[in-house]
């Protein structure tokens, strides 16, 4: 299983890979930029994110909103910022490549003559809006801050998330988005997917004429490198929030996307709290009615990754009681590993999983953007048939170990939510964290 | 050569496309089973009966336990999910083209032998009570929850398919098993299917799955109820309803009021309408509310087309402190439009080709196909929709646009819900000129 593909690389240094797939009369044009998050620094977090907004403000060439020409050729678009990169794309009908790829190119390569200080003003504004939208004003919206915040020293591209600080983002200043977009936003930092209804050697050539133009640019600064830090006890926070019924969060350093374990721990999610028959739902939700909801997850980032489990308490039940039955499935993983018939189930959902991420060429998790992470992230856009390659090599006795040296109880952040003035229900002797 | 950069691109001629012949890609198989029952029909005392019965038809069925079926699933590699919305109750289903006789199977077991356990009916109905208490603190669920209830006062769609605490804590087993009797019948099931099979193929699996199906005697309770046929709701006499959340930085909103059922006449009409209005990025509401005064992170309108009549909404999250200024211009928009401020051709001309050009990219995978299909089953549309709907789009001149807002935006109908910071915004809520704000409590 793949995904067929031809690379070149122009003049400038910019990337292009190329996919045909002719089922549906679209062609996706994807853009990475290989900068985000991680590549800011306390004082100045938010800013990879909110410069991916001003992206959609227009460029010298077409000084007007992004959207209009492209809604009006048929097109669907997005962008999205992460803490290792971030990525731009639109879905156009076959007819409207050349306009995709000339609007990509402009923001490219022409975006600061066209910046100004009403832009910038305006759309700091509806950032700072999206944080209150799905942070500030949303259960449990804080709880994802307190945890990169323990898991990271202050001084770790990942110890804040990508919507940034308030304060940060009121200070930023219009001069920081030029350096930003010096520094980050050039054909050498960049990768160009696409797939769909176009001829390969047509796509090569239009990539030329659109982007070739463009000055390549300098390689960025490296991202600080500072030591992840290991957590050396169970470090147990706590969140007063206005929620209804408690929630814990538990989450462990683990290994980077893509190295060894990573799909082990990938499938260890969906083992422990994936779906009903998956361990900790039968325990907590089905058998016990601790919870009412169960969920895990392998954050697999470039630097490092978190491997997490969150559990919302049922109405008068404690986090300490869910704590416990979750460390215990934890502890009898590690001990005895899973059964036969779950490593099955888990393998057979992963290869299905990658089957159906072959059917759109289009959008995030599309076969363009999966051919930009691979192209990014491992320099190999035919890295597919290795990736689910790890997961075919996942068996029992790797499942057990990486459960056994990654997901210990001592070693992990332990954050309590709880609802305001319930602090009892939280798990014993957890610390208040501020966050805001 | 560079390129030229002092124009935009022309672009090619238009793809041909026409649905749904298109090609042997997907390789991945979808079902869907639509039955045309869903919350309108839960009955007046018990909101929420359509959904626990279709949320339990997964729960254990034919000789499998809840486990074994999504041991099953699992197995298969199989994705799938039930949903209940206000007028149809919806099994969705994609496996591998390898699995799919399996698949099939399972879906048959779920609509005509559910198992109806104690132990899961208890279990499902616990989780859902306790979702309704996690619900209480999230801003856009109780911003639908307060419009709908406002608006469909006496009416079936006056609630949430998720039903009410009340509802879920008095009903009982037997109450779903007679749902199920009644509500699920060979008759009123559509299966769609959609993959890497013959048409003769994927009948003759349906054959063998649901072809012995016999239809249940009705209980005395009758035929399920259709929202179609539901006398209209009273209009609610407030203008201004708050639902207060203190502290809350931002403001929840649902500007709208009851619009129009699937066959209105002037649907295509009203699909242009709202592209213009606020049905994508470029549009005047988030234009407006968004680019123009970063109140948002994004505002949109819908028209919700249903067997009855559906709901027009605009929906936008702002900043507490603006929270007048931008009902404010959200009501001038819906007003300007119907005169003032006509569509122009340009903004015409940007909806049709968005929702004309645009169409395509709707039919890439399996699931996209099904729910396309299930359209037709729901609303008995004719079975050249799809084939017609450029076309129709076309025809949408300025005037249609327009006459379809005065027609179906209605100013004197139109009731603001805000879920937000009471101490924060009655001060200056009179500024809106529409009455005393309606208290609403959403215990």
């Amino acid at each position: 299983m793949q995904i067929p593909y031809t690379k070149r690389t122009l003049g400038n240094g910019l990337e292009v890979v190329v996919h045909e797939d002719h089922a549906v009369p679209i062609v996706a044009v994807n853009v990475w930029y290989h900068v985000g998050s991680k590549n800011e620094r306390p004082g100045r977090t938010g800013f990879a994110h909110l410069f991916e907004h001003l992206m959609f403000e227009g460029s010298q060439h077409h000084d007007r909103g992004y959207f209009h020409p492209l809604q009006e050729a048929g097109a669907s678009l997005n962008g999205s910022t992460n803490a290792d990169r971030t990525n731009y794309w639109e879905v156009v009908p076959t007819n409207a490549i050349e306009l995709a790829l000339w609007m990509e190119s402009d923001r490219m390569g022409y975006l600061l003559p066209a910046l100004t200080d009403a832009k910038f003003n305006n759309q700091r504004e509806v950032v700072l809006n999206e944080r209150r939208q799905n942070y500030e004003n949303r259960p449990y919206g804080f709880a994802a801050m307190a945890i990169v915040g323990a898991l990271y020293p202050a001084e770790h591209p990942y110890h804040w998330l990508t919507i940034g600080a308030a304060d940060d983002l009121r200070a930023a200043a219009i001069e920081d988005v030029r350096a930003f977009f010096q520094t980050y936003y050039h054909p050498r930092n960049a990768s160009l997917a696409l797939a769909g209804d176009i001829d390969t050697d047509r796509a090569l050539h239009l990539a030329e004429t659109y982007f070739d133009e463009i000055a390549g640019g300098h390689e960025p600064p490296p991202v600080a490198c500072v030591e992840t830090g290991a957590i050396e006890a169970d470090t147990k926070l706590l969140l007063e929030d206005r929620v209804e019924l408690p929630r814990l969060y538990l989450a462990w350093h683990t290994p980077a996307l893509f190295e060894t374990d990573d799909a082990e721990l990938d499938l260890l999610a969906d083992l422990l709290a994936n779906g009903k028959t998956s361990r900790l739902y039968r325990a907590l939700v089905y058998d016990q009615r601790l919870a009412t909801e169960v969920a895990a997850s392998q954050n697999s980032r470039e630097l490092s990754s978190f491997f997490q489990v969150v559990a919302t308490a049922a109405p008068g039940r404690t986090l300490a009681e869910v704590e416990c039955v979750i460390s215990k499935e934890l502890e009898r993983m590690a001990a005895a590993g899973p059964a036969v018939d779950e490593v099955e189930r888990s393998l057979a959902q992963a290869e299905a999983y990658f089957v159906y991420r072959l059917q759109t060429v289009g959008g995030f998790g599309g076969k363009s953007d999966q051919l930009n992470a691979y192209n990014v992230f491992v320099d190999d856009p035919g890295y597919f048939d290795r990736d689910l390659g790890r997961y075919r090599a996942v068996n029992a006795g790797s499942l057990r170990a990486a459960a056994a040296t990654y997901l210990a109880r001592d070693r992990r952040v332990t954050l309590s939510v709880v609802p305001r003035g319930r602090t009892a229900l939280a798990i014993p002797g957890s610390m208040p964290v501020a966050v805001s | 050569m560079p390129a030229d950069r002092s124009r935009l691109p022309a672009l090619g001629p238009e793809p041909t496309f026409t649905f749904p012949d298109l090609g042997k890609h997907t390789l991945p198989n979808g079902f869907l089973l639509l039955l045309p029952v869903g919350a309108a029909a839960d009955p007046v005392d018990r909101p929420g009966l359509a959904a626990v019965t279709g949320d339990l038809l997964d729960e254990g069925c034919g000789d499998r336990s809840a486990i074994d079926v999504h041991d099953v699933l699992g197995r298969m590699g199989a994705q799938f999910d039930t949903e209940v919305g206000a007028d149809a109750t919806i099994l969705n289903m994609t496996t591998l083209s390898r699995a799919k006789e399996r698949g099939l199977e399972l879906l048959g077991d779920m609509v005509m032998r559910p198992r109806f356990e104690q132990k899961e009916f208890d279990r499902v109905r616990e989780l859902r009570l306790n979702r309704l208490v996690q619900l209480r603190d999230m801003p856009p669920s109780v911003a639908d929850r307060a419009f709908a209830q406002l608006i469909y006062q006496g009416h079936p769609y006056g609630h949430l398919a998720i039903g009410t605490e009340g509802s879920l804590r008095a009903l009982t087993l037997k109450e779903v098993v007679g749902f199920h009797r009644r509500a699920y019948s060979p008759s009123r099931l559509t299966l769609i299917a959609v993959g890497d099979a013959s048409h003769e193929a994927l009948g003759e699996m349906a054959r063998r799955v649901f072809g012995d199906w016999l239809p249940g005697a009705t209980e005395s309770g009758g035929e399920p109820f259709d929202a179609a046929l539901a006398p209209p709701p009273r209009v609610p006499t407030e203008r201004l309803a708050l639902v207060h959340r203190a502290g809350a930085a931002q403001s929840e909103l649902r500007i709208g009021h009851v619009a129009t059922s699937r066959n209105t006449p002037d649907y295509h009409a009203l699909l242009v309408l709202n592209m213009v209005l606020g049905g994508q990025f470029v549009s005047r509401i988030n234009l407006k509310l968004r680019e123009e005064r970063g109140y948002t992170y994004g505002a949109r309108t819908s028209f919700d087309f249903r067997r009855g009549p559906g709901p027009f909404a605009l929906q936008v999250s702002v900043q507490t402190e603006v929270t007048v200024e931008a009902v404010a211009e959200a009501l001038g928009e819906l007003r300007a439009i119907r005169g003032d401020r006509p569509v122009l051709p340009h903004e015409l001309a940007l909806a049709r080709a968005a929702l004309t050009r645009g169409y395509p990219r709707s039919f890439e995978t399996a699931e996209q196909i099904t729910r396309a299909v299930a359209q037709l089953a729901l609303y008995e549309l004719p079975d050249d929709y799809f084939s017609q709907f450029v076309a129709r789009v076309a025809t949408v001149d300025a005037e249609a646009v327009t006459r379809a807002a005065e027609k179906y935006l209605d100013p004197s109908r139109i009731l603001t819900v805000i879920v937000g910071d009471r101490e924060r915004l009655s001060p200056s809520l009179p500024r809106l000129e529409l009455g005393a704000a309606s208290e609403v409590s959403m215990a």
